[in-house]
């Protein structure tokens, strides 16, 4: 084991690819010679060369054109979108052709060696532009599968599977943690089961659900709780699609409450989904209504970003009214 | 000193600037209307068996559109594209690669598909989705597709296969890489050949495309299929400046304009392209001058926006009569079995559509299997529950409701 921070987890498991199949490649803008924006594939085209890890010309359509093109080739394409933000314009690509290569061929062509990192969420003063969580619009596409991560242990396990994974993958990274703390990561190879969340704290009174970035913010209201005597069951979703429901519906058949929190805007995000179907699957155990602690339905703000997010106090409140019902 | 604007300054102190015509590139065109080899034209290198392979699937395209136009007309299929007024310009390119090589196509692209060798049968089951169809009844008709001849399954949106065509081409140069070095060999064995119309090239897939092509040396063969009108629009309300080609030339990609009625320019020209890419690793850009002499589509009708003047003037062009003229010179044709061959086609024709039209269509399984590898659990439990409904009300499913184990 090795103390790594969440860039060199993701920089060692894109090593390992690279080094596993003769024809696998990094690309998309700045990754070259630079090693990205936020330096996550630094050293890797000293290491594997520019024919294999290179800087494309700024078209996300042209990234994902390309990537689903050299997928269907048969090679693993490790493609990067500098930010979540940008991701729509490679929007078609994606919900049209990445998911539904294999449906549409009857399997003839598939683009299963594909995986798109992206760094999402905020807490980086950045804006509107630079801060979203957009997995909400891909999770509503049959094919494509979506994974976020909340440590470097994590991300490094999960980007393995992701990359394993015969299913084109988006992979969103919180840039926020990037650096914000290391962990202990084995510097071999291994992976994390895509499609099953983790309960990361036991409890009895409420379940906390959360993924990515807001995993942090969930435990420090869970916290917050316990000095208040309530007992939480904190759960990283850490795959959106599929998600597990099974584990959730335990969790909340057992304590009787359900908190979701996202980044992302509360009005069709993902927490809306889990809603519903834990409602159906869990009705009869539910002690208060599933509440949901979420961005607003605003873009995400510059100024007023420690009003908009959803914090630990936030989610605290939400445990109090939870709990009081 | 290096340039890091990537360009080679010519500087000039008189304010000038550069119409968009001032291009003017030329059209290669090898073969007249009469089937003669025009003064100064070299013909290609083409030997009979493969002159004949050429004309026989035009003829077979020409013939099938003909039938399946009118079977869209009779109700018995929902959907159809012809790919009437381009025969020369999909076959002679299809003809001037390897059988390896991929092919991504738009959609108007039959010919080529057959020139690989895709059945009478395969065409039909897909025609009518049923459940020897390859794509297992999920697209619309005409949506074709083969693994094992290297023809990528069609997309309806437009112009998507662009940029996908350089990233495929682009493995297919990976291919050649020395681990140990990592350089790349200086041939390859196969290229990848994308067709587009000239609508397509309004698409910003194409600009992303052909760039990375540019850029990363792809050796991708881009066909623009310009051949006057998407949908309803002229091409004059679609693009200004010299063509498509000129985009080619903006982006630094090598670029010829063949006249996409001749056989033996579209040959000559592809052949050519293909060396290019095989041997540089770099993409070449077609640009094939012909016209759409059907409707876009059966959802389409071209009485609305041209004239019956205009398209008879195109029709004395045909590309198929004018091979033919050639192959009559040639001495490796003649008038009656060429009619007799043309019955023939058409009776198997029909009496394949009687055999597809009656095959069941695709069993239930087959509505939730390839969105992903194996089911996702959620989808997994809606099949489910879709068949225990089906089971309780089989009259109102009667296509899959006998055959659910």
């Amino acid at each position: 084991m090795a103390k790594m921070n969440m860039l060199h987890a993701i920089n060692s498991a894109l090593d390992i690819t690279m080094a596993e199949h003769p024809q696998a490649c990094i690309f998309g803008e700045d990754v070259g010679y630079f090693g990205g924006v936020f330096r996550a594939t630094s050293g890797l085209q000293e290491k594997y060369g520019k024919h294999r890890v290179f800087n494309t010309p700024l078209t996300e359509q042209g990234i994902l054109g390309f990537a689903n093109g050299l997928a269907a080739f048969g090679a693993p394409a490790l493609a990067e979108i500098q930010f979540a933000d940008y991701i729509f314009p490679a929007f078609d690509q994606i919900v049209n052709e990445s998911a539904k290569f294999r449906y549409r061929s009857g399997n003839e062509f598939n683009v299963g060696n594909l995986t798109i990192r992206t760094p999402y969420g905020g807490g980086i003063a950045g804006g509107l532009y630079h801060s979203q969580s957009p997995e909400a619009y891909f999770a509503h596409t049959p094919g494509l599968k979506l994974v976020v991560p909340r440590n470097p242990y994590q991300a490094k396990g999960l980007l393995r599977a992701c990359i394993k994974d015969d299913n084109p993958v988006i992979f969103f990274e919180p840039k926020r943690l990037y650096r914000a703390s290391t962990g202990e990561v084995p510097e071999g190879d291994y992976t994390i089961e895509i499609g099953k969340a983790e309960v990361v704290k036991e409890g009895k009174d409420v379940t906390l659900l959360a993924w990515g970035a807001q995993m942090e913010i969930i435990e420090q209201a869970a916290a917050k709780a316990e000095e208040a005597g309530i007992s939480c069951e904190v759960i990283d979703l850490r795959s959106i699609l599929p998600w597990d429901v099974e584990t959730i519906a335990k969790s909340v058949t057992k304590t009787g409450r359900l908190i979701i929190s996202h980044e992302a805007p509360i009005t069709n995000g993902f927490g809306a989904e889990i809603a519903a179907t834990i409602q159906k699957e869990c009705f009869l155990h539910l002690e208060s209504p599933i509440e949901r602690v979420c961005g607003l339905d605003t873009p995400y703000p510059l100024a007023l970003e420690k009003e908009y997010v959803p914090d630990a106090l936030k989610v605290f409140a939400a445990i109090k009214k939870s709990v009081e019902f | 000193m290096t340039n890091p604007n990537n360009i080679s300054l010519n500087i000039s102190h008189a304010l000038e600037f550069i119409d968009g015509h001032a291009l003017n590139i030329p059209t290669l065109k090898i073969l007249s209307e009469d089937g003669d080899i025009l003064d100064g034209a070299t013909a290609p290198e083409l030997d009979k068996d493969t002159a004949l392979r050429i004309y026989s699937t035009m003829r077979f395209i020409r013939l099938l559109d003909e039938r399946m136009q009118a079977a869209q007309r009779q109700g018995r299929i929902s959907f159809y594209m012809q790919c009437l007024g381009e025969e020369a310009a999909i076959t002679a390119s299809a003809a001037a690669l390897k059988q390896e090589d991929m092919i991504m196509a738009q959609y108007r692209e039959q010919a080529a598909l057959h020139y690989r060798g895709f059945s009478l049968e395969q065409f039909m089951n897909q025609l009518f989705s049923n459940e020897k169809d390859l794509g297992k009844g999920r697209q619309m008709p005409v949506h074709y597709g083969s693994n094992e001849l290297h023809y990528l399954t069609i997309s309806s949106p437009l112009g998507t296969q662009i940029p996908q065509a350089t990233g495929y081409a682009y493995g297919q140069k990976l291919k050649h890489i020395d681990a140990q070095s990592g350089e790349l060999s200086s041939e390859i064995d196969n290229v990848t050949i994308c067709y587009f119309g000239e609508g397509a090239a309004s698409e910003g897939d194409f600009h992303a495309g052909l760039n990375m092509a540019a850029v990363h040396k792809a050796p991708v063969l881009f066909f623009a299929r310009n051949n006057g009108y998407a949908i309803s629009t002229p091409a004059d309300e679609q693009f200004k400046g010299d063509g498509i080609a000129s985009r080619g030339v903006g982006y630094g990609i090598k670029t010829i304009r063949v006249d996409g009625a001749d056989t033996l320019a579209v040959y000559a020209a592809t052949q050519k392209a293909r060396e290019i890419a095989v041997t540089t690793g770099e993409p070449v850009l077609i640009e094939s001058i012909a016209y759409r002499l059907g409707a876009h589509s059966t959802s389409d009708d071209p009485s609305g926006y041209r004239t019956k003047d205009e398209e008879a003037e195109f029709k004395s062009n045909c590309p198929v009569a004018r091979f033919k003229a050639w192959l009559l010179k040639q001495g490796w044709l003649n008038e009656e079995e060429d009619e007799a061959q043309k019955d023939k086609i058409r009776e198997e024709i029909l009496a394949a559509l009687k055999v597809a039209e009656k095959v069941q269509k695709p069993a239930l399984e087959e509505l939730v299997s390839d969105v992903y590898d194996t089911p996702i659990p959620a989808l997994q439990k809606q099949y489910e529950e879709l068949k225990e409904h089906i089971k309780q009300h089989p009259d109102a499913y009667p296509i899959t409701a006998g055959r659910i184990k």
